[in-house]
């Protein structure tokens, strides 16, 4: 065995830039990878939740419900309508699957960080590590979910390839989002309040499976306050083939809101980390 | 190489405050290359706080803190590179097999799996871990998940090794395997920091200690040093009748240096254990028991951070 203590060259020292801390975030997306070699089923059913929502509530509802007319004066079928809202929100339950319950877990009872933590590796490159790798199995569903789109003739704008990339911001954003709550959830109890009350309502009532103005005024506002919203808006415009200064203003909040909820998920681990 | 030709960890004055207490205070002390130094202490002395100061994990409050000539506030990543850390409770991958563990942490030192590969199978076989490579972590006892906390820790081939209690919750035999393995390395030349509150694991281990009571720093020597210094040679164990113990401690009065008083019996700290035995017959106290044994460090632990419980 190599003895430990032979004064061999030391290594050369870790650098500490921000291209050598991403390289070096990448170690988070191997070990996850490592793990889901043996569990890849989990990963695989992650898929078929926005499926089975677009057939049971766009195509079932939808033929209740006929065609919605766009903003500018086109009809689309329900489903057509619906398929871009379902892969925001799939964007987003995928980044928070991972930066929610697997983070909190590692955190919390496997204590996973705390041994990363010791090797050169700080909260950093943990926090966009983790980021990296759900961002990476968002965007797996994104492909899957276009693709289903383009198969059921749901895309109707060549805008289609934008919907990708700014499927994983929405991912990265809601990841962001999601390490944040964490660092601050203690008891798996504390689940219930970002599930229960931000993510299920944002999910149901932020323009998903109609648009806002059914509401008065207040809760028009209210509801466009939410990230949920903005990431709906910028996807179904994309589906469409509408890019205007509304959409640019969706983007301009995603990529706001994913850079607080990071700086917040920077700050928020190394307070419970390091102590 | 032999120790004490060079310093790898320095602290002066070196401060570790909470919001409200003081875990570490003020407290001097310098690890030499080659050495086994020891923390000994009682639960909240200090030990792990100054621990994870050392390995960089928690911020030095104030004071000065060298780890290989380097700065733990401006250098961390760089002397974690260089260190390997087993801390009092075992952080496994639980979701990683026995080797996965070995491979991944290699990774997060950024160590090629051309290296990592025949480094891990070394350690396995060191750890005596190999049959069980490809097992997952959970169903390993707790002495295989210390050698296995201890083999990832070494597969930087790290400058210093530091361990919290690394024997803490095992049994003898466990224990025995992992002292053993610990002084191998010793005997390659490695430096390790360890703390523990075991006594008979000090001496085994360490060829210099300090003991902290209360975030200080209260006696500094080898094993040997320390037991001169604050003990005698040898130790007379004494059990009596509850009828005698009345007045006791009078009539014992000058057979011993110091002589301590327990619920269930007497400690008479003496130079030579049987002639105080013999002056104890010749004064007609009746005893149970009487045992004559060489002072131990754990004999100096009581004396210096007292018999209380510290909870």
């Amino acid at each position: 065995m190599t003895a430990i203590a032979r004064r061999a060259a030391a290594p050369p020292p870790a650098s500490t830039g921000i291209v050598a801390s991403l390289l070096r975030s990448r170690r988070l997306v191997q070990r996850n990878l490592l793990v889901y070699k043996r569990g890849w089923m989990v990963i695989f059913s992650g898929f078929f939740e926005p499926l089975f929502y677009l057939l049971g509530i766009g195509y079932g509802l939808g033929t209740l419900v006929g065609g919605v007319e766009l903003a500018d004066g086109r009809t689309v079928s329900y489903a057509a309508f619906v398929a871009p809202a379902l892969l925001a929100t799939a964007s987003m339950n995928g980044a928070i699957a991972e930066s929610i319950f697997n983070v909190f877990f590692k955190l919390n009872f496997s204590r996973t960080y705390d041994a990363i933590l010791a090797t050169p590796l700080g909260i950093r490159e943990i926090a966009i590590g983790e980021m990296l790798w759900s961002l990476f199995r968002g965007t797996l569903y994104v492909f899957a979910f276009v693709l289903v789109m383009i198969g059921m003739g749901l895309v109707i704008s060549p805008m289609l390839f934008f919907v990708i990339p700014v499927s994983i911001l929405i991912g990265a954003a809601f990841s962001a989002a999601g390490l944040a709550t964490t660092a601050y959830l203690r008891t798996v109890q504390d689940f219930d309040l970002p599930m229960g009350v931000v993510v299920m309502p944002m999910f149901l009532f932020s323009g998903t499976f109609f648009p806002i103005s059914v509401y008065p005024q207040v809760i028009q506002l209210f509801m466009e306050l939410t990230p949920l919203f903005h990431a709906v808006g910028l996807l179904r415009g994309l589906a469409v083939g509408i890019f205007g200064l509304h959409e640019l203003w969706d983007l301009a909040y995603m990529v706001v809101f994913a850079s607080i909820a990071l700086w917040i998920a920077l700050n928020r681990l190394e307070q419970r980390l390091i102590k | 190489m032999p120790p004490g030709e060079e310093i790898l960890v320095h602290a002066r004055d070196l401060t570790k405050r909470f919001s409200g207490f003081t875990a570490v205070d003020r407290v001097n002390f310098d690890v030499r290359t080659g050495e086994a130094f020891g923390f000994l202490g009682p639960n909240g002395a200090g030990k792990t706080s100054t621990m994870k100061m050392i390995a960089c994990s928690s911020p030095v409050t104030d004071g000065d803190l060298s780890v290989i000539g380097m700065d733990p506030r401006t250098q961390a990543a760089q002397i974690k590179a260089r260190l390997g850390v087993v801390p009092q409770t075992d952080n496994l991958d639980a979701e990683l097999t026995v080797l996965e563990n070995l491979l991944m942490y290699a990774r997060y030192f950024d160590i090629p799996m051309s290296v990592a590969r025949p480094r891990a199978a070394d350690l396995l076989a060191f750890m005596q871990l190999s049959e069980r490579a490809k097992d997952q972590v959970e169903p390993l006892s707790g002495g295989m998940k210390r050698r296995l906390t201890i083999a990832r820790a070494l597969i930087n081939e790290p400058e210093l090794l530091i361990l919290d209690e690394p024997t803490t919750g095992l049994d003898p035999q466990a224990r025995h395997l992992l002292w053993e393995r610990l002084y191998r390395l010793k005997q390659r030349g490695a430096t390790l920091i360890i703390t523990t509150h075991y006594m008979d694991e000090a001496e085994q281990l360490c060829d210099r200690l300090v003991v902290m009571d209360k975030a200080k720093i209260v006696a500094e020597g080898s094993p040997r040093e320390l037991i001169e210094r604050y003990s005698t040679r040898e130790v007379l164990e004494l059990r009596v009748p509850e009828a005698v113990r009345a007045g006791l401690m009078e009539r014992l009065d000058g057979l011993a240096e110091r002589i301590e008083e327990l619920p269930d019996r007497y400690l008479l700290y003496a130079a030579d254990g049987e002639q105080a035995l013999e002056q104890v017959h010749a004064r007609e106290i009746p005893t149970e028991s009487a045992l004559v044994r060489r002072a131990t460090l754990e004999d100096v632990f009581l004396r210096l951070t007292g018999r209380s419980l510290v909870e």
